[in-house]
């Protein structure tokens, strides 16, 4: 059984400054979770407010004091506060508010926050540039498995599987029906992705062969689209009228917040399948919710909601057709892995002083 | 509009989509049962008799019974699925009965619906929506690993039968920068692996290699209980599988056994035995294991398809013309 790590690492880094651990070399009976290296009084202190993939784990405790949250649930804020206090750099992921009562709690010598993640809606960036933290995040990385995510949902929801698979579980399933639980195809399709990024771009490349008839997009301009996939740039009033599945890929903006409202479903096809995989923050779920009750839209397929986690009693799951999914958009295996690397990696670099592979510019 | 006594008479096995009855009004007086649920065994026998033509599902076994019942003026059976594993083929051919079937036109939805069953066990969607439902999202989502599933990307698919449906949906998945696209079946098809570069592969190989396994193959007496506890020890522990053809070609005990101790991954079918499925069957109260309604072709356009197709192989056999999509 490990030993947990805070006391530990702080008692043996105070007293036997110059011995070094190894993963798995034994103290006492106990593997030792953190590592100092050679010259622990140099090595930076970091928080890892998680438990993180192995490979991650081991590439951050190499370089520095690591203090490591093992347990399973997350710490409490007052436990989060306590533990910060004195760090050089913090290791995150999006559910953690990082804002100026965290800063100060970690105090003045905290230069490095890394994200495990690619939004940092939850990072005040403004006061961390103000106290001249550099913030590291992972972009590029999540975007298949995020990708993915949003094609699986498209199906789940256009193919109407929340419902079959209750039909299987309920013992609704009767002999077979021909019109039941018949759903929208891809195949000669208009689809139209809200922000052609790199996750909306990818999107629509894996949907192409599916027999999409066509691809039209807002947001910004993207060549590429354009000449592979011939995916046409239009205003959002005539994607909202035109498509018969709209795909919201965008960040969360000021100029986004909200933008999916009663006035962009009443402008969508009444059988308009709608997928949010971006931020609950584009939509306006109240009228969302109106939308799906009163057949304004066909359905909707949800990973991100307002708020996150969404109440049980909240009305979006009581709707046939509405599925909502806990917000998995980068949760695979090798994803996961990938980001917490690089989230490693952002924070090593940032505490070297050398360039971050992913730094939010502010 | 000629008297109904003249216009030949086609029995409907159970209620289709008002396009296709409208379709088989135009020169067929049409006998079906009232409301939705299907006619018991004895009443199909019934309203079988004295048919000119015969609209079955999938879950109507056509046989001597069926035959001996309809009589000798039976001219043709129009079944509304690609699967012909109902029908006894060899008496329809041996009494002149004709047997239309709906190839073609469902090739896209079934390959659709295969890939959403794919994606969907891919990323444990059943558990992510009783993880919404139950609140278990407040309490576990702070985890970076949770509910962490796989990635199509990078991984090995394997498509046992690359027939029409099984090569729609290598062709989709092409698209998500796959490694590998392996496939086997009695006979190598180069001129639909190449385009593709998938590549044939014995059985075992494809069972070996594969991260996704994906039945896509018409079953018969040959590949009947194919996926038995052998297979699955064959095949890689993370290894998802999906079944789109017919409940028969899986050795549904073994699959449960294999499930629970880990033999393989997951499992996402559209298709069980018997169906439906028996809410109480041991395979729903694995998280790892999807069951979906059989609703593969279910969109409405393809539903609509199908209808028009079994429309005119009814005529045709009305008329003793070919059928448009003869099963023999």
């Amino acid at each position: 059984m490990a030993l947990r790590v805070n006391c530990a690492a702080r008692f043996i880094a105070r007293w036997k400054p110059r011995i070094v651990f190894s993963q798995t070399e034994k103290l006492r009976g106990a593997p030792v979770i953190c590592n100092t290296n050679m010259s622990s009084a140099n090595a930076p202190k970091v928080f890892v407010s998680r438990r993180i993939p192995e490979k991650a784990k081991s590439l951050i405790a190499s370089q520095c004091n690591a203090i490591l949250w093992e347990k399973d649930e997350p710490p409490t804020r007052a436990e989060y506060l306590e533990k910060i206090s004195g760090i050089d750099g913090l290791f995150c992921l999006l559910t953690d508010k990082i804002d100026a009562q965290l800063l100060d709690a970690a105090g003045p010598n905290l230069r490095v926050v890394s994200t495990m993640s690619v939004g940092y809606d939850h990072v005040d960036v403004k006061e961390c540039a103000r106290r001249n933290i550099s913030v590291g995040y992972t972009p590029g990385i999540l975007t298949k498995a995020t990708a993915e995510l949003t094609i699986a949902l498209l199906l789940a929801t256009s193919r109407r599987l929340k419902e079959g698979i209750r039909a299987v579980e309920t013992g609704e399933w009767g002999t077979w029906k021909p019109m039941w639980l018949c759903g929208q195809g891809l195949d000669g399709a208009t689809v139209g992705v809200v922000g052609m990024g790199r996750i909306g771009y990818t999107v629509a490349q894996c949907l192409n062969p599916f027999g999409v008839a066509r691809f039209l997009y807002a947001g910004h301009r993207n060549a590429d689209a354009e000449a592979e996939l011939k995916a046409e740039f239009v205003d959002i009033d005539k994607l909202y009228s035109e498509s018969d599945f709209v795909v919201a890929c965008c960040a969360l903006t000021p100029e986004t917040a909200g933008m999916f409202n009663a006035d962009a479903f009443r402008k969508m096809k009444k059988t308009a399948v709608f997928v949010n995989s971006s931020r609950g923050g584009v939509v306006n779920q109240e009228d969302l919710i109106a939308a799906l009750e009163s057949g304004e839209i066909g359905a909707a397929g949800l990973d991100v909601t307002t708020p996150e986690p969404l109440p049980t009693d909240s009305p979006l799951l009581s709707l046939k057709n509405c599925v909502v999914l806990p917000h998995i958009g980068s949760a695979t295996h090798d994803t996961r892995e990938a980001m917490a690397v690089l989230a490693a990696e952002n924070l090593i670099a940032g505490l070297k002083g050398e360039k971050m592979p992913s730094k939010i510019d502010d | 509009m000629s008297s109904s006594d003249q216009l030949p008479r086609v029995y409907v096995a159970r209620s289709i989509p008002p396009h296709g009855m409208a379709r088989l009004r135009e020169r067929c007086h049409v006998i079906a049962p009232e409301g939705d649920e299907a006619p018991t065994r004895q009443e199909f026998l019934d309203g079988a008799r004295g048919m000119d033509a015969l609209f079955v599902f999938p879950n109507v076994k056509v046989d001597k019974e069926l035959l001996d019942a309809a009589g000798p003026q039976l001219k043709v059976i129009a079944t509304y699925s690609v699967g012909l594993d109902h029908i006894d083929i060899n008496l329809c051919k041996e009494r002149g009965v004709q047997v239309g079937y709906t190839p073609g036109v469902l090739t896209t939805a079934t390959a659709e619906t295969g890939i959403s069953l794919l994606m969907a066990t891919a990323r444990r969607m059943g558990e992510c929506i009783q993880a919404v439902k139950d609140g278990s999202w407040g309490t576990k989502w702070e985890r970076s690993m949770w509910l962490a599933g796989s990635e199509i990307a990078g991984s090995v698919i394997g498509i046992v039968g690359l027939g029409r449906i099984g090569l729609a949906i290598a062709k989709r998945l092409a698209s998500f920068e796959v490694s590998k696209i392996v496939y086997t079946g009695r006979n190598p098809r180069p001129e639909s692996a190449d385009p593709i570069g998938a590549e044939y592969v014995t059985f075992n190989d494809l069972l070996g290699q594969s991260d996704f396994v994906v039945i896509a193959c018409s079953v018969n007496e040959s590949n009947k209980g194919l996926f038995n506890a052998e297979a699955f020890k064959k095949m890689k522990k993370s290894s998802i599988l999906i079944n789109i053809s017919r409940g028969a070609v899986i050795d549904q005990d073994a699959l449960y056994e294999a499930l629970k101790s880990g033999e393989i991954g997951a499992a996402g079918l559209d298709v069980t035995t018997p169906e439906p499925l028996p809410p109480t069957d041991p395979l729903l109260a694995l998280p790892n294991c999807i069951v979906t309604p059989h609703v593969a072709s279910c969109t409405v356009t393809t539903r609509n398809n199908m209808c028009d197709l079994m429309a005119d192989n009814i005529f045709a056999g009305l008329e003793g013309r070919p059928l448009k999509t003869p099963a023999y």
